[in-house]
């Protein structure tokens, strides 16, 4: 018989192996672990107290909203109320912010995308020198406090300001348009600031078409007009849903830009959660408020998403 | 047309792949034969780099044209030059009589076959085939009809609703073909059609698109870098360096009769000695060699003036190996000694590497005739050389 041999005990590392082995960490784990760990603290773990908040009554107090669970009369007191989001549908006001919300949202992704379609076109057809440069362009403003460039943008849209001098000026209008707090300030004051971010995602998409597609098309007789149509057109969608995405859903939940740029009228639901908050103080209609928005947006984007990504799966070489 | 039946020797069918066609046979050798595509001096340069140099080409209807070179040749260039995708720097191309200067590659009666074949990934096999008739306003019923005729003839019917990812690559390679041949051009341009293909594959594609374009009538400019997929298909071949055209001619002229060093070291392998000329006649030129070792005496004219210096070009399967001294020769021409370094055995014929005393290493080929040779020839053996006087060509440059 063999003698035994002596066995070494195990290194230190070998232990901390075995230890995270037995909690199912891999190295891929760990790796994954940390963005769930940031999102859980700083996304799900916040939207479950918004969501407890949503289902309080408003109390005067220090917060202004009623515990969830009290101990009352040697028993647990569960308390669920809706009155938040009754208020939702009894004030037709929130949804009319609801759909004037999408509808500012909806003609912003718009314009940004009929602007920056051709802006990324000819970034991406642009000689691979200039590619660089046009981007950094792109990405400039970012380098600007956001705050900053909207209040430039209302000392350029207010009456005396640089768009009305300048149209009076040189004679096409005679008295100053009124632009500066009206929903028109508002799709300016979106359109630019959320440009880049269609820009971005069209430029990446068109800068992978393969040019002698277009060289093919053309080769069977497709007018530059037509080939882009059928050919530049339908591959770059995956660029068109993404920055539309980027767009649409930020510009739905605005606050800044409708507060700063828009009239008293202009109806966002931003703005009316920001003035249940820290106006009315009632944190749990404002809460119920925050909710429903996530679910109007979540549904339709995860359908759409759900479809876009079965598109690439067969798209896909 | 000339009636008087031209007696110039015409060693092999113009196709080796056995081609019968209506059209005359040969027409480039008919002085009053229309050229279908006329290139006239053509330059293109891209900033300091000139791509193709003056090159003058006629293609005549019917044909399958090669053009055959390295990378950076300038062929790809010249074929994306009738396609409408380049505009030559100077020079003009006449398609059909039609001059197609400014003429966007929309308008022209050409159709291409990309490398990368340049399959529309959004569109079925199908849409990707129609794409040229919609946009020429083809009646849908007309359309389907003609879709499907072409994709039965590439015989992808099963496949007109994939996408392109979903086939191989030789199925891809169809689905091309059948787009560039459904609005049914004049002239077809070809790049690298076979390229992307294996081996077999590649071969039995051969024999489909001669098929093709003999029935169709279609013809076929194509750009190959290939010389045996050029050798099999072509009726005549532009064999390209440097943007220049070194020769064009049927591929028995460019392999028997290269016009320089450089066609006859592209095309196939090539013995080349070094020499100067002894005797120059108008019935054969004799070289001394000192790389050879002996005279070689050719029968045909060099047209050179006695000393001055060529090259003689013997193609490998036209030396002849033996181990006993050859009968039937002039001592001291077109024999010579050597001693077998290398012997390739490929099956059906072998490859000898035999060293001369000048340290010169020639090549030549052997059909394994029998199954067991009496005597084979094996490493290091003294070995005798020798060639006919018509196997040699005398080159200058």
């Amino acid at each position: 018989m063999a003698a035994h041999l002596p066995v070494r005990p195990p290194s230190l590392k070998q232990r901390a192996l075995a230890v995270t082995r037995r909690l199912g960490l891999t190295g891929r784990g760990g790796v994954i672990l940390g963005p769930y760990a940031w999102l859980v603290l700083f996304f799900l773990v916040p939207f479950l107290i918004v969501l407890k908040i949503s289902v309080a009554e408003p109390a005067v107090g220090i917060p202004p909203f009623t515990k969830l669970i009290e101990w009352v009369d040697g028993g647990l007191d569960l308390k669920i109320r809706f009155s938040g989001f009754q208020a939702l549908f009894e004030d037709d006001l929130y949804i009319l912010a609801y759909l004037n919300s999408l509808k500012i949202a909806f003609v912003s992704t718009l314009c940004c995308l009929l602007i920056g379609y051709p802006m990324a076109y000819a970034i991406a057809t642009a000689p691979e020198k200039r590619r660089g440069p046009l981007l950094m362009l792109i990405i400039l403003p970012f380098w600007t406090s956001f705050l900053i460039r909207v209040y430039a943008w209302m000392s350029i849209l207010k009456d005396e300001g640089l768009l009305n001098n300048l149209l009076l000026s040189l004679g096409i209008i005679h008295e100053p348009l009124k632009i500066l707090y009206t929903d028109w300030a508002v799709y300016i004051g979106i359109t630019y600031s959320y440009l880049p971010f269609m820009i971005l995602p069209l430029y990446a998409t068109l800068e992978k078409l393969d040019h002698t597609l277009l060289e093919a098309a053309a080769d069977l007789g497709a007018r530059p007009w037509k080939a882009f149509l059928t050919i530049t057109l339908p591959l770059s969608l995956p660029g068109i849903i993404a920055g539309s995405l980027l767009v649409f859903i930020p510009a739905v939940g605005e606050f800044v830009i409708p507060s700063l740029l828009g009239g008293s009228d202009t109806l966002m639901i931003g703005r009316e959660l920001w003035n249940l908050f820290f106006n009315s103080r009632d944190w749990p209609s404002a809460s119920a408020v925050a909710i429903a928005l996530l679910a109007f947006l979540v549904g339709p984007i995860m359908i759409f998403q759900h479809f876009q990504g079965r598109d690439q799966d067969k798209g896909a070489a | 047309m000339s009636d008087a039946p031209d007696l110039r020797p015409r060693p092999a069918p113009k196709n080796p792949i056995g081609k019968s066609q209506a059209a005359p046979l040969e027409p480039w050798r008919d002085p009053n034969a229309k050229p279908y595509v006329q290139i006239e001096k053509v330059v293109k340069r891209f900033g300091d780099f000139t791509a193709v140099d003056n090159v003058s080409l006629s293609i005549y209807r019917g044909e399958f044209f090669s053009l055959l070179g390295g990378s950076g040749s300038g062929k790809t260039t010249l074929l994306r030059m009738l396609a409408g995708f380049e505009t030559p720097t100077e020079g003009r191309i006449f398609i059909d009589g039609v001059d197609m200067a400014g003429i966007p590659p929309y308008d022209r009666p050409v159709n291409m076959m990309f490398q990368s074949y340049a399959l529309f990934p959004h569109m079925t096999v199908e849409n990707n085939v129609a794409f040229g008739l919609r946009q020429d306003g083809v009646p849908k019923d007309e359309i389907r009809a003609r879709v499907a005729e072409m994709l039965e003839m590439v015989k992808l019917t099963p496949f007109a609703k994939r996408k392109p990812h979903q086939l191989s690559g030789g199925q891809r390679q169809r689905v091309a073909l059948a787009r560039s041949l459904v609005k049914k051009p004049k002239l077809l341009l070809l790049d690298e059609p076979l390229g992307a293909l294996d081996k077999r594959l590649r071969e039995q594609t051969q024999f489909e698109l001669v098929n093709i374009q003999e029935k169709l009538g279609v013809t076929f400019v194509v750009v190959t870098h290939d010389q045996e997929e050029a050798m099999t298909m072509s009726s005549r071949i532009a064999v390209m360096d440097h943007g220049h055209i070194a020769q064009v001619g049927t591929p028995t002229e460019i392999y028997e009769y290269p016009n320089s060093r450089f066609t006859a070291e592209f095309i196939g392998s090539v013995n080349m000695f070094e020499g100067h000329v002894v005797e120059s006649e108008a019935d054969h030129s004799l070289i001394r060699s000192a790389e050879a070792g002996c005279d070689l005496y050719v029968t045909h004219a060099a047209h050179l003036p006695e000393g001055s210096r060529c090259w003689v070009a013997i193609r490998p399967e036209k030396v002849s190996i033996t181990k006993d001294k050859p009968a039937e020769l002039v001592e001291g021409r077109n024999v010579t000694r050597g001693v077998v370094r290398e012997i390739a055995y490929l099956g059906d014929v072998s490859i000898y590497q035999i060293d001369l005393p000048s340290g010169k290493r020639v090549r030549a080929t052997a059909p394994n005739v029998t199954r067991r040779t009496e005597l084979p020839i094996t490493w290091d053996d003294e070995v005798w050389l020798c060639w006919r006087p018509f196997a040699g060509v005398v080159l200058t440059d």
